[in-house]
């Protein structure tokens, strides 16, 4: 019977082997204990606000929401509200649509859900957008005149060039196809800073986290009070289980 | 009709009113039957726990259903935002949308765990074949009321899942262009496929579905639960006529089940907190982008509980097709050489078999997946008729049975895992071996449920006290 079970096991193991081959650039991890840091949410939005909001809206965020990270009304009228009139209206691109299509050949889409809708095998939607921010480069072959090793081709330019600098990839490494001998396969070998930006690495590294967390917190506001309030529900299931075995007991005492 | 009863003149309130209402509605009388006086033996396991949970995501999932339909807008330009609307906006929506959406795994988990246990003891033999009816009838109804409520979030997966799955019974010869039109109310999946799809969602296959199991619960209290050892407590009574293994269902299975209940909370609650998308099987990524009918998703896949029954479509290609016509060339020779038929009976036979294996070559491989798909559910109707052991319960089986069942669920749940992956060559044969086998153990029951030695059955049920 063991034979059998860990034969069907070993099966299994070949098709899961087979299945996981899943193509990309593997993702840098998002540094996950931003997500609870208020100041660096309160940072992404303003990055959000000044850098994405002018192509991308957030139609199902609602400016007041930010409330929830620290801010108050006051605050998001002086410093966020300069595409909408009220500050309870939910963000809308400054863009018109149709420009941007124009401009980019595709809608951008909107990024009320992206952190989520981004989410794979490769990693969280957050992993995604944390390595997508951080690996733009000059390529002098697509129309905007950048490229993007996560979203090879992408329309989208790189609208943090400033704070970042711009970068080159270097010459890519040939190398034999280790799975077929016969073709070469291409290996990117790192980024060349080309003009230095108003951040230092460390700082756009830090800049892109705090945006990204803003991402991720826009997709679900709720997450925070959902896992403070779970682990309430939890701890008050526990106890309650606890009532509930000892009742069941008390009764079942008696069947014999 | 009952007599008409006068309360004793020292009787409360309470129990004046309990008589008023008895004289006009069997209150009392439908409590005793299936609570109070349901008597259910007394050494049900774990397993055993999963029909009473059935009950409770039902209810939760008719509760929390109506608090999202009265912010839901079933509409092809509205849908989406109107559940980012409760996600967001809606006091507590977000907690009622996850309680729904998590149940409706969790629905299936639970079900598919109350099948098993079904499987195990033998609980579908006589005299309780109405009772496994109508749990496959809720099965079915689950599944409908599962895809279309799928749809209604209007994403990315809903929209491409659904146009795949009514593609599907497009593939139905002659009269498939046609059936497809009518499910969809449209040449591709749109408004009004939303509004019919919400339609039966919230009213039309949950009408059907209570129906189903008042009757399931009905048809069992009729007959009175099996158990893990498989012996009809009925046939040991005492001298009031109450079974002298069975227990009342208040207050024992109530408690029981109370605790049951709870510990299926925590881990229920566990994932609505903290992973309501489980690693994108309960909540997959893609459905967080609104439906494009221009953008096909590079992966389209169903939901876990689907995939199993997906494997089994995307299994059957043309080569398994020719697998299935030389199983049924063999099948047929071997009915003709072994089985004892008059000659017409074996003319009728071979016929049948040439014909079958004509239409086999003749339609296209993939009605043959949607029937394959169809065959597997409605395979399980038929589960009294095909097992012809002579105990119920696998505790008495040979031990073999056990590893046959052990396969059967290995390869049911690698069926699974294979459909919610992208097609790949290996894959593909796995799942051609998986559905051969899962037919096989269907089919092939008549014969090897009676093979082996069988182990005595005791007179009463085994139990340990607590």
């Amino acid at each position: 019977m063991k034979r059998i079970i860990l034969s069907l096991l070993f099966s299994l193991g070949l098709v899961a082997a087979a299945a996981a081959s899943e193509g990309g650039i593997q993702l840098d991890k998002f540094p996950e204990e931003k997500i609870s840091d208020v100041a660096a949410l309160q940072h992404g939005a303003k990055l959000f606000v000044n850098y994405c909001l002018n192509c991308h809206s957030a139609a199902y965020m609602r400016y007041n929401r930010l409330r929830d990270i620290g801010l108050s009304d006051e605050q998001i009228k002086k410093n966020m509200l300069f595409a909408a009139p009220k500050v309870g209206d939910v963000m809308k691109a400054a863009i018109d649509p149709k420009q941007a299509k124009e401009w980019f050949g595709t809608n951008p889409p909107d990024l009320s859900l992206i952190a989520r809708s981004r989410a794979g095998g490769r990693g969280s939607g957050a992993d995604y957008l944390y390595t997508y921010l951080r690996t733009y480069y000059r390529d002098d072959t697509k129309a905007t005149g950048w490229n993007n090793l996560a979203s090879p081709n992408v329309s989208m330019p790189n609208v943090l060039w400033e704070l970042e600098g711009q970068r080159a990839a270097k010459p890519p490494i040939e190398e034999k196809d280790p799975h077929d001998e016969s073709k070469t396969v291409h290996r990117f070998a790192g980024f060349e800073q080309l003009t230095p930006g108003t951040m230092t690495a460390q700082q756009f590294d830090e800049s892109v986290a705090d945006l990204v967390a803003y991402l991720k917190w826009m997709g679900e506001p709720s997450q925070g009070l959902r896992i403070r309030l779970g682990v309430w529900v939890l701890l008050f299931l526990g106890v309650f289980t606890v009532i509930t075995w000892r009742l069941n007991a008390a009764y079942w005492k008696d069947v014999k | 009709m009952a007599d008409y009863i006068e309360a004793p003149a020292n009787a409360t309130a309470a129990q004046r009113l309990m008589v008023w209402i008895d004289n006009r509605f069997p209150a009392t009388k439908l409590w005793n039957e299936h609570v109070g006086e349901y008597y259910a033996p007394k050494n049900f396991n774990f397993w055993y726990i999963f029909g009473s949970l059935s009950l409770v995501v039902l209810v939760m999932q008719i509760i929390t259903g109506i608090f999202l339909t009265m912010h839901y807008k079933p509409d092809a330009s509205l849908a989406f935002a109107s559940v980012e609307y409760i996600m967001r906006d809606v006091p507590w929506g977000w907690l009622i949308r996850y309680m729904h959406s998590t149940g409706a795994s969790a629905f299936f988990i639970v079900v598919y765990l109350h099948m098993f246990r079904g499987l195990l003891y033998g609980s579908y033999r006589k005299p309780r074949e109405l009772v496994w009816i109508f749990g496959c009838g809720i099965f079915l109804c689950l599944m409908a009321e599962a895809f279309m409520g799928y749809l209604l979030p209007w994403g990315q997966m809903s929209y491409w899942g659904a146009q795949v799955i009514i593609n599907l019974f497009a593939a139905v010869p002659f009269i498939g262009p046609d059936l497809a039109l009518l499910i969809r109310g449209d040449y591709v999946v749109g408004d009004a496929t939303l509004n019919r799809f919400f339609s039966f969602h919230v009213i039309a296959v949950p009408l059907v579905l209570l129906g189903l199991v008042v009757a399931h619960i009905i048809a069992l209290h009729e007959v009175g639960s099996n158990n893990p050892d498989g012996v009809e407590i009925k046939a040991k009574k005492d001298a009031l006529g109450r079974p002298l293994d069975g227990i009342p269902f208040h207050p024992y299975y109530t408690v029981h089940d109370i605790f049951g209940v709870s510990v299926f909370l925590i881990i229920f609650s566990a994932i609505i907190f903290f992973a309501p998308e489980l690693g994108g099987y309960f909540l997959e990524y893609n459905n967080f982008i609104p439906a494009d009918p221009l953008k096909t998703p590079a992966h389209i896949a169903p939901v876990w509980y689907f995939t199993p029954y997906y494997s089994m479509l995307r299994a059957t290609t043309d080569l398994m097709v020719y697998v299935l016509s030389a199983v049924v060339a063999v099948a047929a020779v071997l009915a003709l050489l072994k089985g004892r038929f008059s000659n017409v009976g074996k003319i009728v036979l071979l016929v049948g078999a040439v014909v079958l294996i004509a239409l086999l070559n003749t339609f296209d491989a993939k009605f043959w997946g949607v029937v394959v798909m169809g065959g597997a559910v409605v395979i399980l109707f038929f589960l009294p008729w095909l097992d012809h052991s002579p105990v119920k319960s696998i505790r008495y089986r040979p031990s073999w049975h056990k590893y046959v069942y052990g396969v059967f669920v290995f390869f049911f749940l690698v069926l699974g895992y294979l459909g919610a992956q992208p097609p790949s060559a290996t894959g593909n044969y796995v799942s051609q071996v998986g559905t051969l086998l899962y037919f096989a153990f269907f089919l092939l029951m008549p014969w090897w449920s009676r093979m082996g030695e069988f182990k005595p059955v005791p007179e009463r049920v085994t139990y340990a006290a607590h």
